[in-house]
């Protein structure tokens, strides 16, 4: 392997930054730093890479239960909604069908369903972002010119100096043995 | 999650041209908001603000005089403004269509065409929430249409299909720029990560929210993405069906059907998916997306209008025969005198001409495959299917119950002036996106290319290094115009 790895030299190690070819070599040297038992690391692709979910050992993504509960909210919500305002706060009988529920809930399918959607949509957007704990807009993987490719064509594994596995020697050996293409350390910020 | 599954397994034909690499996709799509604008997207441009100049002036027009300045009158109270209404908003129909249930079905050639149709989507939407939102007369007292506290201590009437309707177009807008946003937020990484000034830097940046193509990311990212597929799914079949609630849960003969909502969900995705076909053979010409948009994904897309022609031909037939089969002389009058010899008959023929006999050449494999034939073919659908709104709402207000009640309309040079006007606002917006943000899924149309397949040597290793630095110099000649 003619991998290389740069350092300037001074600051302590953020996060280390392997870079590959293709999405199978990724594959495979996520598979080795999943099984060497590191926890604060990740991958990054251009595109979702089909099994890395299994070759990084991640658990199923909880967005769903947030989904869920937003789609609750916005299904009792517009049932209290219609029901109060009709039926409570100023009764209104149209064409002698009257207010509130249970008379008038055949109507109020409709909007019943939209604000269920509605929500759950937001709780889709939002859930995603707060699970990713996005928007965050800085973060050491951007120090590297390398890593403006990770959204174009090349294919990168970064792994966290305060994973407890972590050693900068050992843990550049592991990705260089992976067929990595080039080691970055990228040090901590001055302060 | 399997459902994004590498394209060999699903043994389909490649989606993008073969011998491409990952960077080709990524320059061509992300070169045409970083080069200068062709002279073709100046020209386009011009011609669409104008009209969208013109709109802005009939609409001050309209606020300074009152709805008197349209034609609107005894009985057809609803004219241009509800048919432009409806138009618009079943052509918002096909973006998430395509964006929605095409994903779920895993029919993945919607990766060349999905973003567009979102954009177009969002834009249809805009110039459909205009003409409810200007016909009210009043427009200075338009939040009376929301259900907030006002002076009258009053609240909607929930059993009103028209603040339905508002639910229903409001929730759909939402949604839709929610999920089209959500998909640009990878691309949009992208062009941050070429970007070259800092400017531009900046922007894609902040509307990148920093996203760095992390897997714990891409994980629920992918989630979140499918459920709003499969939320957008029964949303996009509702909206339509609602708006056609508005006509069907009246007395007016010709309105008063129940095939309505699947019949207007049909014509919706008929005039979607042709709107989405003219723009975007109009885009892959001007900035040569022949890479991405092939003749596969076209030739796709007319079988689906030929599809979605022969459901609205149907549905035509089936009011005609239960007009029929009711016996009942006010919708035997209507459907089988008024509408096809009544004083609106061009109206229809215009309707059954372009909706239901020119999308019948799409039998033919040479006329599905001919970019001259599909760009007529897609505007006449759009002729008839406004047509289409034109009779339902025109020709059934015209003449309903009594003789002496019945009257003619006839367009006014502002009615004419904001049709037109909205158009110009929907293509100014059209084309301002196709500037500035990706018009292709640059992450989506990658994920279904040969090297987003992690296993696609292990059948085969012996083709691995024959392939490994295997590029097709394709790209040099797929400049766009004037950008030098």
């Amino acid at each position: 392997m003619s991998a290389k790895a740069t350092s300037k030299s001074g600051r302590a190690p953020a996060v280390i930054l392997a870079e590959f070819d293709s999405t199978g070599d990724v594959l495979h040297a996520a598979e080795r730093v999943r099984d060497a038992g590191y926890a604060r690391w990740d991958t990054h692709t251009p595109f979702p890479v089909h099994g890395m979910d299994r070759a990084m050992g991640l658990k199923d993504s909880r967005i769903g239960w947030i989904v869920i509960t937003f789609a609750v909210t916005g299904l009792t919500g517009a049932f209290v909604m219609m029901h109060w305002m009709n039926g409570v706060d100023y009764p209104l009988v149209v064409g002698d069908k009257p207010g509130g529920a249970p008379g008038t809930l055949p109507s109020m399918v409709p909007i019943l369903f939209e604000l269920t959607v509605l929500l759950s949509a937001f709780g889709a957007v939002l859930g995603m972002l707060h699970l990713n704990r996005l928007p965050r807009h800085h973060h050491p993987v951007f120090e590297s010119d390398r890593f403006r490719q990770a959204s174009d064509d090349r294919f990168f594994i970064s792994i966290e100096a305060d994973d407890p596995k972590f050693d900068v020697d050992t843990t550049r050996r592991l990705l260089e043995a992976a067929r990595a293409k080039h080691v970055e350390i990228i040090e901590e910020e001055a302060s | 999650m399997a459902y994004w599954e590498p394209n060999a397994l699903l043994d389909e034909a490649p989606l993008v041209k073969p011998g491409s690499a990952l960077n080709d996709v990524t320059r061509e799509i992300a070169q045409v908001t970083e080069n200068r604008a062709p002279r073709g997207w100046w020209a386009c441009f011009l011609v669409a603000a104008t009209f969208a100049g013109i709109f802005v002036v009939c609409v001050s027009y309209l606020f300074y005089r009152g709805v008197g300045v349209w034609g609107n009158t005894s009985p057809v109270y609803w004219a241009w403004d509800i048919t432009n209404f409806v138009w618009w908003v079943g052509i918002g129909h096909a973006g998430t269509l395509i964006s929605a249930i095409l994903f779920i079905f895993r029919q993945r050639w919607r990766t060349a065409i999905n973003r567009f149709a979102e954009a177009m989507t969002i834009f249809a939407v805009i110039c459909a929430l205009i003409f409810p939102g200007i016909h009210v007369g009043r427009v200075w007292v338009v939040y009376w249409m929301f259900p907030l506290p006002n002076q009258m201590s009053l609240w909607p009437n929930f059993k009103s299909p028209l603040i339905w309707d508002l639910f229903a177009v409001g929730t759909y807008f939402t949604v839709s720029l929610l999920f089209w946003f959500t998909g640009l937020i990878p691309d949009l990484a992208t062009l941050r990560d070429r970007s070259t000034t800092k400017w531009r830097q900046r922007i894609y940046g902040f509307l990148a929210l920093g996203w760095r193509g992390s897997n714990r990311h891409w994980q629920n990212y992918e989630r979140a993405y499918l459920i709003l597929a499969a939320i957008s799914t029964p949303l996009v079949l509702s909206v339509h069906s609602v708006v056609s609630m508005d006509f069907a849960t009246s007395v007016i003969p010709g309105w008063h059907t129940t095939i309505f909502p699947p019949y207007f969900v049909a014509g919706a995705i008929f005039s979607g998916f042709a709107m989405v076909e003219t723009v975007l053979l109009i885009a892959r010409s001007v900035f040569k997306l022949q890479r991405v948009v092939l003749m596969r994904h076209l030739e796709l897309m007319n079988k689906f209008l030929l599809l979605t022609s022969l459901l609205v031909g149907y549905a035509y037939a089936m009011e005609f025969f239960i007009a029929w089969f009711s016996g009942n002389q006010y919708e035997m009058a209507h459907f089988l005198k008024n509408r096809p010899t009544g004083p609106y008959w061009w109206a229809w023929a215009w309707m059954v001409g372009c909706n239901c006999v020119v999308p019948q050449v799409y039998w033919f494999k040479r006329m599905r495959t001919s970019i001259p034939v599909m760009f007529v073919v897609s505007i006449l659908i759009n002729i008839g299917m406004w047509f289409e709104r034109f009779v339902i709402i025109v020709s059934s207000l015209n003449r309903d119950f009594l003789p002496s009640a019945w009257g003619l309309f006839r367009p006014t040079i502002i009615d004419i002036g904001t049709f037109t006007g909205t158009i110009g606002v929907f293509f100014t917006l059209f084309l301002l996106f196709m500037r500035w943000l990706p018009m292709v899924s640059m992450t989506e149309v990658k994920g279904t290319m040969p090297q987003a397949d992690p296993h696609r040597h292990a059948e085969h290793p012996e083709h691995a290094p024959a392939e490994a630095g295997h590029k097709v110099g394709l790209a040099e000649g797929l400049v766009p115009e004037g950008a030098e």
